[in-house]
């Protein structure tokens, strides 16, 4: 009987014949903490009666949900942190190295086939890159420190087949958040997904991970792609490890098929206070905004700073409006400096903050006030994410984002595209 | 293992930031501390209202959102004896089981806000005492309940110095 790709990666890092349904324990390839789940990580590794890592060269810790600390309480944990990271020899990225969703990737450790778990949600980002990768919580992953295995119940796949090419102004953030309002907030719990079809083969990688890095926000345990030449180019320059990759075979078993035509799609936009509370950008068109960010695991990548700054050159963000930037990574932040992508941005109005998660979750960088909106490049738009629980935040595409922040409001992107 | 409570309700898809924000779990590994904001932007005063034992009941998705496993903690800590819902996200179940927090999936839109319950983890049943009626719970994974059983997955580790399922 045919495999899916999850059932395929399970198989090969448990030494069974892994079916949806099972339970298997597999070996891991890379494990990765963050500031937020890795402190309790070590306490439950302690608490494990763990001496030494598995193997330091496949863990990785990262300082970026509050990077640089914005106060004492956080401090003393980034320093259990960093003690940790020095005493079992595993490398701790510090403040200013970027969001963990993008210096795993850029640190080549993941590739096609590749099993990751990581404390935190958003892990199933490196879907895109054809591995099977999964938020954990800190129990777990201090499992996998101490042995390098994790149990898994081998999930059902939802498979979306999405034909057709994104119109001009719609990305791949408008299609995620089409999806997700259509399946909802939990239409893919216990489960993976998988995203195939022309209109996600003909998308770069960097438009990818915005798919794969969401699909958590179905309740998925997984949101995988294969690995195609766009794969492989990205590859080339992140990594040297030999991989191979991992189809879904034509007579996989699939808890369901959904296709989609994209071709006529509008710009989406999630409204507060839940994720899959999403509509054509039409509907909410005109509705003020004090504040916008552009940044997060999920569109701070160079060719998002790039979409946004095509918009807002020798155009001025709106006098009523925050514009905060977070590029994800350090090596994004060079790139977007070198390439006049940061000037562009800055002179529109921008205020750009430490690479890393920015004010995603609310711990620092640009908490909002009371009965303020929020337009966000971010996966997330609960009540109280951004640090308060009476503002309002609105999710969208890095140029619905940019277009919004130059008029004071909600605004469609095509208005700027000509 | 065996629970009564009273019943704290909550609607669906109660994700982990309502159930402990971010604002307070990246500051402190102090978890009586986190509790007293369990569902604070819910219920400001949620905290207070809790009497050792009682049941939280959420409808569909409970525990959505992020991987942080000071969700689970902060409700134990509040002196919550056990959480129920109708379907729960996938990681908060783990992270649940994992630090010794009892989760039971049944059909919660039989109970309402006050009843009182009593919950018996073996026996697979909820007794909804208020409204004199048996639902039924579907039963843990047999993996689950023996980490479970063995206190969490740290315990468990500590027992047998790695997996033993
Ligand atoms: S950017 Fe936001 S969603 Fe992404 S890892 Fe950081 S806090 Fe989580």
């Amino acid at each position: 009987m045919g495999q899916t790709i999850i059932e395929k990666i399970l198989s090969k890092h448990s030494g069974l014949t892994a079916k949806a349904n099972d339970i298997v324990v597999a070996q891991v390839d890379f494990i990765m903490g963050q500031d937020g789940t890795s402190p309790l990580a070590i306490r439950a590794f302690e608490n494990m009666d763990g001496k030494e890592v598995f193997d330091p060269q496949k863990v990785a810790l990262v300082i970026d949900h509050s990077s640089p600390s914005p106060n004492d309480g956080v401090s003393a944990l980034h320093k259990l942190m960093r003690e940790f990271a020095r005493s079992k020899g595993v490398h701790l990225y510090d403040i200013g190295e970027g969001v963990c969703h993008q210096v795993v990737p850029e640190s080549g450790k993941v590739s096609p086939g590749s099993l990751v778990i990581g404390a935190d949600s958003h892990t199933c980002t490196y879907g895109a890159l054809n591995a099977f990768s999964t938020g954990v919580g800190s129990t777990d992953l201090a499992g996998g420190l101490v042995s390098g295995k994790m149990w898994f119940k081998v999930p059902e796949t939802i498979k979306f087949v999405c034909r057709g090419k994104l119109p001009r102004g719609v990305y791949s953030k408008d299609l995620i958040l089409y999806l997700i309002g259509n399946v909802t907030a939990d239409g893919a719990t216990y489960k993976a997904t998988e995203f195939t079809g022309e209109a996600i083969s003909c998308l770069s990688m960097d438009a990818r991970f915005t798919i794969s890095n969401m699909a958590i926000e179905m309740g998925a345990k997984a949101g995988l792609m294969e690995a195609d030449d766009t794969t492989f180019t990205w590859l080339d320059r992140f990594s040297d490890t030999e991989f191979e990759p991992v189809k879904a075979d034509l007579d996989a078993t699939y808890a369901e098929i959904k296709e989609f035509d994209v071709s006529d799609l509008e710009p989406q936009i999630a409204r507060p206070h839940t994720v899959d509370n999403v509509c054509p950008i039409s509907e909410v068109v005109g509705t003020p905004i004090n504040q916008a960010v552009l940044g997060t695991c999920t569109n701070g990548r160079l060719e998002d700073l790039r979409a946004a700054a095509s918009i807002l050159k020798n155009r001025k963000v709106h006098p009523d409006v925050r514009f905060v930037v977070a590029p994800a990574s350090k090596l994004i932040y060079l790139e977007a400096m070198q390439d006049g992508t940061l000037q562009t941005l800055i002179e529109a109005g921008a205020a750009v903050v430490t690479p890393g998660c920015g004010p995603c979750v609310g711990t620092h960088n640009g908490v909002p006030s009371d009965g303020e909106n929020v337009i966000s490049t971010a996966n997330r738009n609960f009540k109280g994410r951004m640090g308060n629980s009476k503002a309002f935040i609105y999710l969208g595409s890095p140029v619905t984002v940019a277009a919004s922040a130059i008029t004071g409001k909600i605004t469609d992107p095509r208005d700027f595209i000509k | 293992m065996k629970f009564e409570g009273n019943t704290h309700k909550f609607g669906n898809d109660v994700n982990t930031d309502y159930i402990i924000a971010g604002r307070y779990k990246f500051k402190t590994l102090d978890m009586k501390e986190l509790a007293k904001h369990v569902m604070e932007d819910l219920d400001p005063d949620f905290y207070h209202k809790i009497n050792a034992g009682d049941f939280i009941v959420g409808g569909s998705n409970f525990g959505c959102g992020s991987s942080r496993e000071q969700a689970p903690l902060a409700i134990k800590h509040a002196d919550i004896s056990a959480v129920l819902a109708k379907s729960f996200a996938r990681i908060f179940y783990r992270n649940a089981i994992n630090t010794g927090l009892p989760v039971v999936e049944c059909d919660t839109d039989l109970i309402d806000a006050g009843d009182e319950l009593e919950v018996d983890l073996a026996g697979g049943n909820v007794i909804n005492k208020t409204k004199g009626q048996t639902i039924p719970a579907k039963p843990l994974p047999p993996v689950m309940i023996k980490i479970l059983n063995d206190g969490g997955l740290a315990p468990h580790f500590k027992k047998y110095g790695g997996f033993n399922l």
